[in-house]
């Protein structure tokens, strides 16, 4: 952090690669793993539009008489669509890849907005103290209190009963990403106000305050820095629990329409056809959802292991 | 027979990048009632040898090597069962923070009545009874109200006095006391001090002093051991370490004390910091601070030289000495 | 006492005030109720003159203070749909939810504590490495994942358990309805209870596990093996209680998750709680209803937290709920 510049000062990639961080990374299979299966995840959702096969936005190239078949590897598949299609006739692989993009991107964006709003909460609450503290404080703890789903379902019915389920469902992206951004700050906050806490005790903050720093520049230039570490590790479990509160919030109906399907509407979508038989609608679109929570999560765990002092000494 | 004998014990912590030593070498014996002192830096081992010797180590500390006899007994052969048994009842521990060392959702009544229970069969009230009794033995004021007090209703000295009341519950024959007044202010650091060498003296219990302060250890000690990284480098009775000291880094300890009746003199430190136990240099862990080093101090690890009472693990002692003489001799001059 | 009771109530009307006035701007907002009332075919001037009989037309404040008044004697409006007291509505579905949440409850309790102290008194044995990881895939798993894979399974591949529906319930105390006391109402019970339970279950083995691991390595703990005291002691009383005192705090945080989450069950289940009713509610722009539903959450988030915070203040005897300082 405080290198003394000179010419044979360690490079930014030398030191990465010495250090606590990148070593752990290196024996640990299991982060390797989910570290590798995020990455590839990552790139299906980029480059979705160019990997499917099929554009399932667009209604020309959707055949209803394609409907419901069945994976190409059963009897019945059809080997134009290897993963079979959903009830309205589209190739299952394209709008999954695609589903994983707007599942990725709302996942992403609400963490974006958490993280802005809790982070300059945080940061005010922890610095300033007092009576801001204490409100702001309260705050978070009525908002986590009422939990991000009833907010959530609460919000996003009432705007559907408002605007008409025919303007929601333009709006449903927006939507979803502004209710689960606001909904999760306090998560933020607290974590920034507790490292905050920690930090303020610190010499250097004092050493600025003394040399007569704006209180903007210390939060922003000294303090923050040195929180990143709770951020990066609650950002990861974070966008995991936005992707899931997402599925969650489309499987209610509440959140993006079948025509412009997300994991979860997906697997709603196929919900209804489970019972006669069409498990694969429901199922794969499933799998991949579990798949990327559940690497997003064994990554959190892996941060959290490395980057927390007071759990590694343990 | 002595009460307690270290013999070559050896502390190791599994680390990912392998073991490391934290106690080397550690050999002494202690006789019913005596009381020592073990000083030295943070990060000596002082602590992690009295935790090992009631095999209390958290890990990833274990004893790689020697053994801890127990009125003759090894007590690292003994099952959980039967070192639970000599726990809090024939050995007892009294820790540093008092402020920590109390369960602060139970009482302190719950406390003490439950290590009674635990080693002897009797009711809860007789149990009470004794727990009352040791209470006043250590001064604390209207006892009977204290038992159904919790720990946070208590002042950090009033919660020392009760854990030293813990220890000495069931008249144990050893008091493994780790730094018990670090956590304390100045003024009742001492009072709790007087306090344990009476309780000691009147019950002729054993006392093993863990402390990083000299001072402490020439006020209740009969013993001294003096570690550095791990090792015991100088040992003896503690009126001749104090006047006396042969190891330099001993000397520099006692030299870093602000002593009386000097006044304006600057306190001397000794350079450096003393080196992590990953780190710990071959030959005398000492040598890179030292002012006498030698080749020989940097390859060869010192064993322990007889010099007066005392035992003192340095290749220099001969050769300070004679200086000390040499100049004691010209100044005469 | 006194203090904590005043405190607490003064909580609750805030957050009630709060509710009331999210509540109010919904109904406001929401759906014409004349349209409700009279249908399409009325004019315009006969509209106007209704909406002045009503106070429709009065200021905000006016309209407001009508309705907190009327909702402070129990009155939420009528339910478009049902045609009867909205309030009535929601409170006839009130236990068939609290029936969810009270079995997902004892799952958890009964899993979590066991399992958590497990894994955290042996961090090394296969079994607890097999609970963590099962825990870690528990909280990636979405909960209608979770309930269809138990509906697939259980109903359709094995046919043990019903997919849908309450059962039978019976009656307790004669008035108050649970799926508790007869066989078929057991049986529905358990799928939808362990589909609630599966959400925080794995939340709470980890936090246990990593809460009991931290007291374990604290002085105390070491104090009390010093004191050569039998490992149960040790580990059930002594650590245990102080492991449960953060976790009872983030039982009380989470209740609230789990009435907004047994919306979601009720639906996959077609369970007839409240949570299915206030989607239907939705769907059907039933402002009354919505209304009702929210302010008996709200209740219930308020008297819950009471509750925890009761309990909390038992196990923590610094907490001081009898007596000022």
């Amino acid at each position: 952090m405080n290198a003394i510049v000179d010419d044979n000062a360690p490079s930014m990639l030398q030191r990465f690669r010495q250090s606590h961080f990148w070593h752990s990374f290196c024996i640990d299979r299991v982060a390797q793993i989910s570290f590798l299966v995020f990455v590839a995840y990552l790139i299906a959702a980029l480059l979705a539009p160019f990997i499917a096969p099929y554009d399932p936005y667009d209604p020309a190239t959707i055949d209803i008489m394609n409907s419901e078949l069945p994976p190409s590897w059963q009897e019945e598949g059809d080997s134009a669509f290897w993963l079979g299609t959903d009830a309205q006739g589209r190739d299952l692989w394209s709008t999954i890849l695609f589903g994983t993009r707007v599942s990725l991107i709302i996942g992403i964006c609400a963490v974006m907005l958490q993280a802005m709003l809790g982070i300059c909460i945080g940061l005010v609450a922890g610095y300033v103290g007092g009576k801001v503290d204490s409100l702001l404080m309260r705050m978070a703890d009525v908002q986590l209190s009422f939990s991000t789903m009833m907010v959530a379902i609460v919000v996003l019915a009432v705007f559907q009963a408002t605007f008409g389920t025919q303007l929601y469902q333009e709006l449903a992206m927006l939507m979803l990403i502004l209710v689960i951004g606001i909904a999760e700050w306090p998560q933020y906050a607290r974590t920034v106000r507790a490292s905050v806490l920690a930090e303020k005790e610190k010499e250097y903050v004092d050493a600025a305050r003394v040399m007569g720093l704006p209180a903007l520049r210390i939060m922003f230039r000294h303090i923050l820095p040195n929180t990143l570490s709770p951020i990066l590790v609650i950002s990861t479990v974070q966008i995991a629990n936005a992707i899931i509160s997402e599925a969650a919030l489309s499987f209610l109906g509440l959140g993006m329409p079948v025509s412009q399907p997300s994991l979860g509407s997906l697997i709603s979508s196929g919900f209804e056809f489970i019972f006669s038989g069409s498990w694969w609608i429901t199922v794969i679109p499933g799998l991949v959802l579990v798949g990327l929570v559940l690497v997003m999560n064994l990554l959190g765990d892996w941060l959290r292991d490395v980057l927390n002092p007071k759990l590694y000494k343990g | 027979m002595s009460l307690l004998e270290v013999k070559d014990l050896e502390v190791r912590f599994g680390l990912r990048k392998g073991d490391v030593k934290a106690l080397r070498d550690i050999d002494f014996t202690l006789k019913r009632g005596e009381r020592v002192g073990i000083v030295g830096e943070s990060g000596a081992g002082k602590s992690v040898l009295g935790f090992s010797i009631l095999n209390l180590l958290s890990k990833p500390g274990y004893i790689a090597k020697g053994e801890v006899l127990f009125e003759g007994q090894n007590l690292a052969d003994l099952s959980p069962k039967e070192l639970g048994a000599i726990r809090g009842n024939r050995i007892s521990m009294i820790f540093q923070d008092p402020m920590m060392t109390l369960n602060p959702v139970l009482t302190i009544g719950e406390q003490m009545v439950e290590c009674l229970m635990a080693h002897r069969k009797i009711t809860k009230g007789a149990a009470r009874e004794i727990a009352l009794q040791k209470l006043k033995q250590v001064y604390i004021p209207s006892p009977e109200q204290r038992l159904d007090q919790y720990p946070h209703e208590l002042s950090g000295g009033m919660r020392q006095r009760i854990v030293i009341a813990i220890g000495l519950l069931l008249d144990p024959d050893l008091i493994i006391a780790d730094e018990p007044t670090t956590a304390l202010d100045v003024t009742i650091q001492a009072e709790i001090m007087e306090l344990m060498l009476e309780l000691c003296e009147r019950n002729n219990v054993a006392l093993i002093l863990i402390t990083h302060d000299l001072g402490v250890v020439s006020q209740v000690t009969q013993r001294t051991f003096v570690m550095y990284a791990g090792r015991i480098i100088e040992q003896g009775p503690t009126r001749e370490i104090i006047n006396d000291a042969q190891h330099p880094y001993t000397q520099g300890l006692i030299n870093a004390l602000p002593q009386m009746g000097i006044r304006g003199e600057r306190l001397r430190q000794i350079r450096g910091a003393m080196p992590t136990l990953q780190a710990v240099p071959q030959g005398c862990a000492f040598s890179p601070r030292c002012d006498y080093v030698t080749e020989n101090c940097r390859h060869v690890l010192p064993g322990f030289t007889r010099s007066g009472g005392c035992q003192v693990a340095c290749h220099m002692v001969e050769e300070m000495k004679r200086e000390e003489q040499r100049s004691a001799e010209g100044s005469e001059e | 006492m006194l203090a904590f009771l005043i405190r607490r109530l003064a909580q609750a009307v805030v957050v009630m005030f709060v509710i009331s006035i999210i509540s109010f701007s919904i109904q406001d907002n929401l759906g014409d109720p004349l349209r409700e009332l009279v249908g399409q075919s009325v004019s315009e001037e006969e509209r106007q003159a209704l909406r002045d009989e009503m106070g429709l037309n009065d200021p905000f404040l006016v309209q407001y203070a009508r309705f907190a008044g009327k909702a402070l004697q129990g009155d939420l409006g009528t339910s478009y749909f049902f045609k009867e007291p909205a309030l009535d509505v929601i409170l006839g579905k009130l236990p068939a939810t609290l029936d969810l949440v009270f079995g997902a409850t004892l799952i958890i309790i009964g899993f979590s504590i066991p399992l958590g102290v497990y894994a955290a008194i042996r961090p090394t044995s296969l079994f607890s490495k097999l609970v963590m990881g099962l825990s870690t895939v528990g909280i990636s798993i979405p909960v209608f994942l979770t309930a269809i894979g138990l509906i697939y399974l259980f109903s359709i591949e094995l046919g043990w358990m019903p997919s849908y529906g309450r059962g039978e319930a019976g009656m307790l105390f004669g008035f108050w309805d649970t799926a508790f006391l007869t066989a078929d109402g057991l049986a529905h019970l358990v799928l939808p209870c362990f589909t609630l339970a599966s959400i925080m279950l794995p939340l709470f083995i980890r936090l246990i596990r990593s809460e009991m691991m931290e007291v374990l390595q604290s002085e105390y703990v070491k104090f009390a093996w010093a004191k050569g005291l039998n490992p149960k002691r040790i580990y059930f009383l002594h650590a245990l209680k102080n492991t449960m005192l953060p976790v009872i705090t983030v039982g009380g945080v989470q209740i609230g998750t789990m009435v907004a989450y047994t919306i979601l069950t009720e639906t996959v289940f077609q369970w007839p709680g409240m949570g299915f009713l206030f989607l239907e509610a939705v769907n059907r722009v039933d402002t009354p209803l919505i209304v009702a539903y929210l302010i008996v959450v709200g209740a219930i988030f308020v008297i819950t937290n009471t509750v925890v915070d009761l309990i909390y203040g038992l196990v923590n005897p610094t907490v001081k709920l009898f007596g000022g300082k």
